[in-house]
């Protein structure tokens, strides 16, 4: 079985083999195979829709999760031009499971801020799955007052399963390193547009969250906590994960219609990892069109709707 | 022995930890059994080994407060179910429960008054509601209170006691630390102290938000202070913990917190606090 189906996707896998086993065929002998394989593309590409119109909570979580899925560098490759990553916390570590930089993204200069996973298992594990220590979160906001003092607006792109719960982590006073993060963003003076891109777990994801805009993937998740978290302390049983997922509202139709987030940004068919070209066009246009329109607004301006947007969350009065 | 047995309060295992009702106490620090007229004299803290036991909201703020000019805020803010939450039991049903066993109708209490003449609000957590989870309505009550010090140019003191998010409000619900965080930057920029008082329980979404952004943080002695809880850390890393992990001396022993004080000490502690940072007022 290929790694790259997921369990629900198997249908479209089984399609997809006979479709390579036949163009095999087409090489090796003189049949001609080319209409089936156009007739059998057709009925792929129906077949993924329909698979995909109607996924569950959870199976939204293994796309958020699938190991192909691009992460941060992956975008920050494709959407940005010279981009000049920049390190560490100034006090204890390089915090490598925030990537961070300054960037061209197009004429405009941006700071890019975001979780990073790792791809193979070396990276996973320096990028410590992306779940960030209390000094990587010290990184990124350094680099956000850094951003302030020169004018440069921050893009975020959340991504990690949670800030990384550890001895060290605790030591180093993981609470105060998200709280910080939190207030300083509420006020920093220059544009935050917030891409949510695979996984928005728990505070480790809020800690580059709170700012002007929320984008998130059609395929993302964002929620208070893990599904399997959820689910062995509500139902006493990590096996409730799938019901878990699904009354969390943690997907981003949800949390759309619920006035969580902002914009939904459509993936290609069959996820981000399909395409990651045309998924970083895609998202590259809304961030830059994000951009264009809280540019406008001058720096008071921009922070009390900023503080608005924040204090109306679930309070529905106030907004 | 049986009439000593039949004299002892009946305390199950699992509810130890809940000051139970009538003239005998177990503390569940060194469990001696105590007179509840002399534990309640000493704030509930244990006679014999300094234990602090957990207390109600309403408690907390009755020891803190002085008795005159209280004004109970926020309190028609009320839980919402936005998202018609179910698991083994409905959150409606949760929330109606814990309004029964409180006689509270949220976690968080807040109430403007005075501590020894100081004007100032405060706000406690009511640990019994929920587990003093942040539902939107806590964040709100919180919003309130950092409003109602913004106006009056007054301090705003929080005691926290909380187990973090509320799951049953999701996103919703991680959303109130950004919205405490956002509040609390307004009275930093208006030179108003927020003092943070760290009980025990104080952990993750509580404790990563406005909890630890505190002009001033105190902690009572030994209590539980994280981020993580101490079970899933230990799962993740596959280690047994220290001995005194995420207690108030190790938060104190790694620069987390400004001090740690006895309870019956807190009032004169923080009015005294107060009153120098104020002093340009």
């Amino acid at each position: 079985m290929s790694l790259d189906y997921l369990d629900f996707e198997q249908p479209i896998m089984m399609l997809d083999e006979k479709i390579n086993e036949l163009k095999r065929v087409g090489v090796d002998t003189d049949v001609n195979v080319s209409e089936e394989i156009v007739r059998l593309k057709e009925k792929l590409e129906t077949l993924t829709r329909d698979v995909f119109s109607k996924l569950t909570a959870a199976e939204i979580v293994k796309l958020a999760r699938h190991p192909k899925r691009p992460y941060t560098k992956d975008y920050a490759d494709r959407l940005c031009t010279d981009f000049q990553e920049l390190h560490g916390d100034r006090h204890k570590d390089q915090g490598q499971e925030i990537y961070s930089g300054l960037a061209r993204l197009e004429e405009q200069v941006v700071m890019v801020i975001g979780h990073q996973k790792g791809r193979t298992t070396a990276e996973k594990v320096r990028r410590n799955f992306g779940m960030a220590s209390p000094e990587a979160f010290r990184k990124a906001l350094r680099l956000m007052k850094l951003a302030e003092r020169f004018d440069i607006p921050v893009v975020t792109f959340i991504d990690t399963p949670g800030a990384y719960p550890g001895i060290t982590a605790e030591e180093c006073n993981q609470s105060e390193a998200i709280a910080r993060n939190l207030l300083e963003m509420a006020q920093l003076t220059v544009p935050i547009v917030c891409c949510v891109i695979g996984e928005g777990c728990s505070g480790g994801a809020l800690a580059l969250g709170v700012g002007d805009r929320t984008l998130m993937l059609q395929y993302a998740y964002y929620s208070v906590i893990s599904p399997e978290g959820c689910a062995s302390i509500l139902w006493k049983s990590a096996d409730k994960a799938a019901i878990a997922a699904e009354a969390l509202n943690l997907t981003s139709d949800r949390l759309l219609s619920l006035g969580l987030i902002d914009t939904i940004v459509p993936e290609p068919l069959g996820g981000a990892h399909r395409d990651p070209d045309l998924m970083a066009a895609t998202l590259k246009e809304h961030i830059i069109r994000e951009l264009a329109e809280l540019s406008i607004m001058d720096k008071t301006e921009l922070v009390n709707a900023r503080y608005a947007r924040w204090l109306s969350y679930g309070s529905p009065d106030r907004s | 022995m049986s009439w000593l047995k039949r004299l002892l309060p009946k305390v199950s295992g699992s509810n130890k930890k809940a000051i139970p009702d009538g003239l005998w106490v177990q503390c569940s620090g060194c469990s001696a059994t105590l007179y509840r007229a002399e534990v309640e004299r000493n704030l509930f803290v244990c006679t014999k080994c300094q234990y602090h036991m957990r207390l109600s909201a309403r408690q907390r703020l009755d020891y803190f407060l002085d008795e005159e000019g209280r004004e109970e805020l926020g309190a028609g803010v009320t839980a919402v179910d936005h998202l018609k939450f179910k698991d083994s039991k409905k959150y409606k049903d949760r929330l109606t429960q814990a309004q029964k066993k409180t006689n509270e109708t949220e976690a968080l209490i807040v109430m403007a008054g005075q501590v020894k003449a100081q004007p100032l609000v405060a706000a406690a957590f009511e640990f019994s509601f929920i587990g003093g989870s942040m539902s939107a309505a806590v964040g709100e009550r919180f919003a309130i209170a950092a409003e109602y010090a913004l106006r009056k140019g007054c301090p705003f003191v929080c005691f926290a006691t909380s187990g973090g998010a509320r799951m049953q409000e999701s996103l919703f619900s991680l959303f109130q630390m950004g919205k405490s965080a956002a509040v609390l930057s307004r009275l930093a920029k208006a030179k108003l102290p927020f003092i943070s008082v760290l009980t025990d329980p104080t952990m993750g979404g509580v404790s990563a938000s406005f909890a630890t952004l505190g002009d001033i943080i105190l902690a009572e002695p030994k209590a539980l202070i994280g981020f993580s809880g101490p079970r899933v850390i230990e799962q993740t890393i596959r280690q047994t913990l220290p001995e005194g992990f995420q207690r108030s001396e190790f938060l104190l022993k790694h620069g987390a917190i400004d001090n740690i004080v006895h309870r019956r000490d807190l009032k004169d502690t923080i009015a005294n606090m107060l009153s120098m940072l104020m002093h340009a007022k």
